[in-house]
């Protein structure tokens, strides 16, 4: 898919978000500015999220709840270093939970992540500042 | 009569305890959790560690500098959140812990709460009504504040917070963490008209914040100019880079609360958090004083994450607040969610 503007990006995030179900791991990949953040306001919204979704970057972990009353965890990894700090936040208690994870800049944690997790590949294009590719895998290859 | 408060913070990458007798600041000690720079962030895992560690030095020191007795302490307090679950746990479990073993009362303090009344701390009292904004590394929030305890939000950032754009800029650009302090330093040597990145404006709510567009708009800039540019890195001025990024960051923070301020047609404004630390924050805020503003900031140790403004603000809630049945506080669950919305 390709992305025009950040609401674009948040449109594809609405139609992501709706085919999302219970226990369903979803990591996204794509570097700073690339609009990780903007496509999760999109599949939140289209999962009935009423609260502000913004940048977890500083506290590493923010929780919602959708609309049926689910909770939403929405990580982002970016300062983290190894996956034995992700476990020792409680990565664990997270994925016991029914709700719905979502994972910014997951790649310390892939292999320890059970399988079946979807992912989002986002990347900028060249000579567009506006325009991203947004790719959906909705099972691992 | 006085009351002594004994009050602990540990939300994020400080460890602080303090001691007050009533507004006064007997003590306040904060140990910065200095390795978390060669991380180039926070790490919470090192950073509970940490806390667990230290904890009990830094309270020993905030009492035992204070010149008051520990039996003389009347009410502990400590932050319920918003913040890391692993750090909070440290500080609310020790508070806790100490306020049962001594008798004597608890309570949770809101992070976000006891930055607005930072300003307060050995300084003039801000008259009701103002506008406080609270801009941090993790939070950028404007609030209408009535009244003691009395809170509208009239906006937030939708996606970064501005201190976190400090900080991933001075990523891109190779500087350290924290890095606020270091753009700041930069930029005063630099061109902020050098080049303009655009500012966001939010169509549903006038007085939300987006730096996520800002970042982004650094990172083309940077692309463009510098790594593809094959004069290498001495073709562009890291001052100028700094100095632009921090203006248009400035610009936006300023621009919405003295909006808000003229919209509420309120005089008096009051702006905490790290970034209010900025020095450049600070000079364009000043400017408004000669239209007849009031504009508070802290001083600068209250300014970052501190125990002074829990206990603070423990003590407001021990004078102003009709709630003060805190002895229940304690069976409230460890980590409370936050939500702005019910303040």
């Amino acid at each position: 898919m390709l992305s025009k503007s950040p609401e674009e990006t948040q449109k594809y995030g609405k139609a992501i978000g709706s085919v999302l179900k219970d226990k369903d791991i979803v990591l996204f990949y794509g570097e700073l500015g690339s609009g990780k953040t903007q496509l999760i306001k999109g599949i939140c919204s289209a999962l009935g999220v009423k609260q502000v979704v913004n940048s977890p970057t500083f506290i590493i972990v923010n929780e919602y709840v959708s609309g049926d009353n689910k909770n939403i965890y929405h990580f982002d990894l970016y300062r983290l270093k190894s996956a034995e700090e992700v476990i020792d936040i409680g990565l664990d208690d997270y994925l016991k939970d029914r709700g719905i994870i979502l994972i910014e800049w997951p790649e310390l944690i892939e292999d320890i992540l059970p399988a079946g997790s979807k992912k989002v590949f986002i990347s900028h294009v060249n000579g567009n500042e506006n325009s991203r590719y947004i790719k959906f895998y909705p099972v691992e290859e | 009569m006085s009351i002594t408060i004994f009050s602990i913070e540990t939300s994020c990458d400080e460890t602080s305890a303090a001691i007050l007798r009533d507004n006064q600041i007997m003590s306040n000690i904060i140990s910065s959790q200095q390795f978390h720079t060669e991380y180039g962030g926070i790490v919470p895992e090192l950073a509970s560690r940490a806390h667990i560690s230290v904890i009990d030095k830094i309270a020993d020191a905030a009492i035992s500098g204070s010149g008051i007795n520990k039996n003389n302490i009347d009410i502990v307090a400590a932050t319920i959140g918003p913040g890391l679950i692993g750090s909070l746990l440290v500080g609310l479990n020790y508070a806790k812990s100490f306020s049962i073993a001594a008798g004597i009362k608890f309570i949770g303090i809101n992070h976000i709460e006891s930055h607005l009344y930072s300003c307060y701390i050995g300084q003039e009292i801000i008259e009701f009504p103002f506008i406080a904004l609270i801009v941090s590394g993790g939070h950028t929030i404007l609030f209408l504040v009535n009244d003691y305890f009395s809170y509208k939000i009239l906006g937030q950032t939708q996606d970064d917070a501005a201190g976190e754009a400090f900080d991933k800029v001075a990523k891109m650009l190779g500087l350290g963490y924290p890095g606020g302090p270091l753009i700041d330093q930069l930029a005063k040597d630099g061109n902020e008209n050098f080049h303009v990145f655009p500012k966001s404006y939010l169509k549903e709510n006038i007085y939300d914040f987006s730096f996520s567009g800002i970042k982004t708009s650094v990172l083309y800039y940077l692309k463009k100019n510098f790594i593809s540019n094959s004069a290498g890195p001495a073709a562009i001025s890291l001052n100028d880079i700094s100095a632009s990024f921090q203006k248009a960051v400035v610009t936006a923070l300023t621009e919405k609360t003295m909006l808000a301020a003229k919209n509420f047609n309120v005089k008096n404004i009051a702006v905490s958090g790290g970034v209010s630390a900025n020095s450049r924050l600070r000079e364009e805020f000043n400017k408004y004083k000669t239209e007849g503003y009031k504009i508070s900031f802290p001083k600068p140790v209250y300014s970052t994450d501190n125990a002074a403004m829990i206990g603070y603000t423990a003590y407001l809630y021990s004078k102003y607040s009709r709630n003060r049945n805190f002895e229940k506080n304690i069976y409230k669950p460890a980590f409370a969610r936050f939500d702005y919305n019910k303040f």
